[in-house]
């Protein structure tokens, strides 16, 4: 109890100070989390939606293996990524090992499942609503996609706050794929876990609640610039 | 322009689902003119028919032929209204858009149609608060937006208040006199006395009797569409 009081001290310390390595820190994680989270949103929204609208051979196979690779090890993945992107594997002339980059690609193959996910079951519903008006309305199947994003994009904002959930709060993958450089691939999640390892529980906690904080706000902003919840209809 | 001309002619039409025959087989002609009401009990295929009328419902075996098809040119209201999750304006604009007609003319059609459904008050707001009735209407005007030459309803009116039905009827009397050909599902006797040219009576899938309103309403051929003209049950 006197830890967690002693967290929220640093925390409230941290942020009324300006601290600059707490900014440089947020910031990071915020950039490397959002940059993934938009990436991968223009990966899963239209896919999620396209096996929503269309039949075809090994449709459910795919949907099964998305459901799947939500659970997939963040771990793992920054294993996977980190050999493809060290100096002997297929990527390594890229030289983005240890970088930002390096982190947004891991997240960007975590979270894209659970966005195309989410997104997909929220398609599916609409569509069965849609369905019938707009075959008769002799739509494209362009245009069907489109008017199903258009119109359950509440839904689908869901489903990118799933995914930067998700992201904002991953340890494993770009840890070892960001390596954790001070100055350079340092974001708060890996902050955390360094602090902790150094015994440092207070600090750790402080930037834990500062994270936590940063998920809140981000999360009010975009329901707020999204209207959500203004036009129920109850 | 290529458009939804008459006579549509349906040749041996089946449809068949799971190993059921659904509907069929019928065959069926329609003039280019009026409104064809097509009556019978729950469960008679009248939904089916008009379906595959339409074109949306595939068929297992037999033809459907146009003297001449756009299907942009044939329009479907469901017998539940489904709405965009949008606002009412919006929803009127929305098979417009589709066709990328200019943004003036879209203006200019939706506020049209507002007026002539009353609902110009609540263009801004989400169709999903509408009542029945008024999704009804909006559903209908949606779908005669377009100037479609060809309008199949599927129970319109069901559920609907003796107010609505009215203001519903009288949208589609319009269309008809603008020439819209309407073809109707319906199993509301007054409904069909009101707005038949001609009548197109369905049992278990098949189309029992056909021909014109008057004389079928006068003198019906056989003992199941008397039956059911009387208010009957009929299986």
């Amino acid at each position: 109890m006197i830890d967690i009081l002693e967290g929220l001290k640093a925390a409230f310390w941290l942020v009324v100070s300006f601290d600059a390595e707490l900014w440089e820190i947020s910031l990071r994680s915020l950039r490397v989390t959002l940059t993934a989270l938009v990436i991968a949103s223009l990966i899963a929204i239209p896919l999620g939606t396209y096996l929503a609208v269309q039949r075809f051979r090994y449709r459910r196979f795919i949907i099964s293996l998305i459901n799947a690779l939500m659970g997939l090890p963040p771990v793992v993945i920054g294993l996977i990524v980190y050999i493809l992107l060290s100096r002997s594997g297929p990527f390594g002339v890229l030289n983005l090992l240890f970088t930002p980059t390096a982190m947004i690609i891991a997240q960007v193959i975590i979270i894209t499942p659970v966005i195309a996910s989410i997104a997909h079951q929220a398609m599916r519903e609409l569509w069965a609503e849609y369905h019938d008006l707009l075959i008769s309305l002799n739509t494209t199947k362009w245009q069907r996609i489109v008017t199903l994003i258009r119109d359950g994009r509440r839904n689908l904002l869901t489903a990118a706050l799933a995914g930067f959930g998700r992201a904002i709060g991953e340890v494993g993958a770009i840890m070892i794929v960001g390596g954790n450089i001070d100055h350079v691939t340092r974001v708060l999640t890996t902050a955390i876990a360094l602090e902790t390892g150094k015994g440092d529980f207070a600090l750790a906690l402080g930037l834990g609640f500062v994270l936590i904080g940063i998920a809140i706000v981000v999360n009010l902003a975009i329901h707020t610039l999204s209207r959500t919840e203004r036009e129920g209809r109850w | 322009m290529v458009s939804a001309k008459f006579p549509l002619k349906l040749h041996q039409v089946l449809v068949r689902r799971r190993g059921k025959t659904v509907i069929g087989p019928v065959d069926l002609e329609l003039g280019p003119q009026g409104a064809t009401m097509i009556l019978g009990p729950n469960g008679s295929g009248k939904t089916t028919l008009l379906r595959v009328m339409h074109g949306i419902e595939r068929i297992s075996s037999g033809s459907v032929q146009w003297e001449d098809d756009d299907p942009a040119k044939h329009a479907f209201v469901f017998q539940s209204p489904v709405v965009l999750r949008r606002t009412v304006a919006q929803n009127l604009a929305y098979p417009l858009e589709l066709l990328k007609l200019p943004k003036l003319t879209v203006k200019t059609s939706v506020a049209e149609w507002l007026g002539r459904i009353g609902l110009q008050g609540k263009a801004d707001m989400s169709a999903t608060r509408l009542s029945g009735g008024e999704r009804q209407k909006l559903a209908i005007a949606r779908a005669l937006i377009r100037k479609p030459d060809v309008l199949f309803l599927d129970e319109p009116c069901a559920n609907l208040d003796g107010h609505a039905t009215r203001e519903i009827e009288a949208i589609l009397q319009e269309a008809t006199a603008a020439g819209t050909r309407l073809v109707m599902a319906t199993h509301d006797m007054g409904q069909a006395r009101r707005l038949a040219h001609d009548l197109v009576f369905m049992l278990n899938g098949k189309i029992h009797e056909t021909g014109g309103a008057d004389s079928i309403f006068e003198c019906p051929k056989t003992k199941e569409l008397t039956a059911f003209l009387n208010g009957d049950i009929v299986v």
